[in-house]
C-alpha cells in the first residue's frame, strides 16, 4: 500500500522520505531508493497526481537547451568566445553562430564582442559533458549596450517573468524601464531615469524575496502604484514573453 | 578601449543625477557600519567590521622580538592582509599579490604615522627585547572598500588588545592581563575618496571600484590632522582635487569613528 509522507507545498530537505511504495513516481529533484522516494534538494514538494517533484528554493542555474540567457565574455579564442553563464559551466559562442558577416581569418574578434561585454544569447545545445553552445543569431539576440546587470536567484526567474510575462511587463510599464530577464538569473535593465531604474531593481529584489508568499502579483502591483503614484493595469505580453525591443 | 566602459558610462549617467547604482548619494557610506570586539579567543585583540556588505576581521598577535637596530628602544609593528578567495572569487591563493600588499601597507602607515601606539612603552630591554605587534587583516566578504574597513578594524582590534602575562621573560598566552596597549586617543581612521569623471564618491562598491579613475586614501586623526595618504588608480589628480578629497575624507572619518 503506497503512502504519501508529506503534504503538497511542504518544505523538503535533501534525503527526506517523501513517499512509500511504487504507486508514486519520482520527478525532478527526487530519487527512488528501494521502495521510497526521497528529496534530492531543498525545496517545496509538488504532488501532481502520482508524480512527486521538488520546486527548488536554492541552487545555481542548470543550463537547458532553448533557454535564453545573459552571459558575459570571459575569454576570446581562435574560433570564438568563451562566456560566463552564471552557472558551474562556461558556454562557447562559435564565430559562425555569432554573426552572418564574413570574418577574415585571424581578425580581431573584440570588434564584435569584447571582454566584459554582456550578450543575450540562446542555448542551442548542451552535451552530457556540459559543453554549452550558444547562438546570437535570432530575433532580439545581441550585445547589450548601456544599462546595468543584476543577478538574482535563478529559481525565482519564473516568478519575475510572471505568467506570460505579466510581472516583468508590469514593472516595465510602471517604471518605464527596459528589462531583459535571462533564464540564468542575470537581468539587464536600463531606466528612463535613475530613480525609476532603482525602483525597478528594488521591485525585482522584492519579488525574489517574497515569491513564496501568496498574492504576489497584487502585492507588487500595490507596491508599484504606491511608489509611482500611477494606476497600473495588468496585461500579458504578446508573443514571446520577456522579449527584446 | 577600456574594460567596463558601458558600466562606467552608466555610473556617470547616474552620478550626473546625484545618485549611485545602489541608490546612495555620492558621499554616503553604506549601512550598517558595525564594529564587534573580541571575536577571537586565541588573538590578543580582535575585531570584526561590517560596512554594508563588506565584512572583515582583524586580529592582533603579540610576541617578544629583538628591536630593529635603528629603533632599539621601540616596539615593532607589522601589518599584513590576506585576500582569500572566500571573500572574492577574483582573489587567488598563494603569495600575497599587489592588492594585498598595498592594503597591508596603507593600514600600517595610517597606524604608524599617527603614533597612536606609544612604541617606546613597548620596550622591555633596550636593544634586546621589545613587544612586537602584528596586525592581520582577513576579509570575509569583499563587496568593495576594503581599505576603509581594514583601517577601522585594525584600530578597533588594537583598542581591544590586552597584553598576555609575562613570566621570566616568557609569554603565557593563555593568561590575559587587564593591561591594554599604550594607545593615545588619536583614533586614526582612513577614508578612501574615489574620482569617476568629474565626480567624487566614497565607499565604492565592488562594481564601482572597477571603473574609478583615481582614488585617494586619507588617514586622519580625531583632531583632523592627516597622518597618511595613498593615491591609486590610473588617472591624475590636480591639487584642487586633492584639497577637495581631503576635506571630504576628514569630515567623513567621524562617521566611521562613531562606530567604534
Amino acid at each position: 500500500m503506497s503512502k504519501l509522507l508529506v503534504k503538497d507545498k511542504d518544505i523538503a530537505v535533501p534525503g527526506e522520505a517523501l513517499a512509500e511504495g511504487m504507486d508514486y513516481l519520482p520527478g525532478n529533484g527526487t530519487y527512488r531508493e528501494g521502495d521510497n522516494i526521497h528529496a534530492a534538494r531543498l525545496g517545496l514538494v509538488n504532488v501532481d497526481g502520482r508524480a512527486i517533484k521538488i520546486v527548488p528554493l536554492t541552487g545555481r542555474y542548470l543550463p537547458k537547451r532553448g533557454d535564453t540567457i545573459i552571459v558575459k565574455v570571459q575569454e576570446i579564442v581562435m574560433s570564438g568566445w568563451i562566456l560566463d553563464t552564471n552557472s558551474a559551466y562556461t558556454a562557447m559562442l562559435n564565430m559562425k553562430d555569432a554573426t552572418s558577416e564574413f570574418i577574415q581569418k585571424g581578425s580581431d574578434l573584440t570588434q564584435y564582442f569584447s571582454f566584459g561585454d554582456y550578450i543575450i544569447c540562446k542555448i542551442v545545445n548542451v552535451t552530457t559533458q556540459m559543453l554549452i553552445d550558444v547562438t546570437t543569431k535570432g530575433p532580439g539576440l545581441r550585445k547589450l549596450r548601456g544599462g546595468r546587470v543584476i543577478k538574482v536567484n535563478t529559481n525565482k526567474v519564473p516568478r519575475i517573468i510572471g505568467k506570460k510575462g505579466s510581472m516583468v511587463s508590469m514593472i516595465k510599464q510602471a517604471t518605464g524601464s527596459r528589462i531583459i530577464v535571462g533564464q540564468n538569473g542575470v537581468i539587464w535593465l536600463e531606466g528612463e531615469d535613475p530613480k525609476m531604474e532603482l525602483l525597478a531593481v528594488e521591485t525585482i529584489n522584492k519579488i525574489a524575496e517574497e515569491s513564496h508568499i501568496a498574492g504576489l502579483t497584487d502585492r507588487i502591483k500595490e507596491f508599484l502604484e504606491q511608489q509611482t503614484g500611477k494606476q497600473i493595469e495588468l496585461r500579458t505580453e504578446e508573443g514571446e514573453p520577456n522579449d527584446v525591443q | 578601449m577600456k574594460m567596463h566602459s558601458e558600466l562606467r558610462k552608466h555610473i556617470i549617467d547616474f552620478l550626473n543625477k546625484g545618485l549611485r547604482l545602489d541608490g546612495r548619494a555620492p558621499l554616503e557610506y553604506r549601512k550598517p557600519i558595525k564594529v564587534e570586539y573580541d571575536i577571537s579567543k586565541s588573538a590578543e585583540g580582535s575585531a570584526r567590521v561590517q560596512i554594508g556588505g563588506t565584512l572583515l576581521m582583524a586580529g592582533i598577535k603579540l610576541s617578544l622580538e629583538k628591536p630593529y637596530p635603528d629603533t632599539p628602544d621601540a616596539g615593532n609593528l607589522m601589518c599584513g592582509a590576506e585576500l582569500i578567495p572566500m571573500a572574492n572569487p577574483e582573489f587567488e591563493l598563494g603569495a600575497p599579490g599587489l592588492q594585498a600588499i598595498e592594503l597591508g601597507r596603507i593600514v600600517d602607515r595610517g597606524i604608524r604615522e599617527s603614533h597612536v601606539i606609544d612604541t617606546k612603552k613597548l620596550c622591555i630591554t633596550p636593544g634586546e627585547k621589545v613587544w612586537g605587534i602584528s596586525i592581520d587583516l582577513i576579509p570575509i566578504n569583499d563587496s568593495g572598500n576594503l581599505f576603509d574597513a581594514s583601517a577601522l578594524a585594525a584600530l578597533a582590534a588594537l583598542k581591544n588588545t590586552r597584553l598576555p602575562k609575562l613570566e621570566n621573560e616568557k609569554i603565557d598566552y593563555l593568561t590575559r592581563t587587564d593591561e591594554p596597549l599604550p594607545l593615545s586617543d588619536a583614533e586614526p581612521v582612513s577614508v578612501t575618496v574615489c574620482k569617476i569623471g568629474s565626480h567624487f564618491i566614497i565607499d565604492p562598491t565592488e562594481e564601482e571600484e572597477k571603473v574609478i579613475d583615481a582614488r585617494l586614501t586619507v588617514a586622519s586623526m580625531k583632531d583632523g590632522t592627516l597622518c597618511a595618504l595613498q593615491k591609486g588608480g590610473e588617472e591624475t589628480l590636480t591639487s584642487e582635487d586633492i584639497d577637495k578629497m581631503i576635506g571630504i575624507a576628514v569630515e567623513k572619518a567621524n562617521e566611521l569613528r562613531a562606530a567604534l
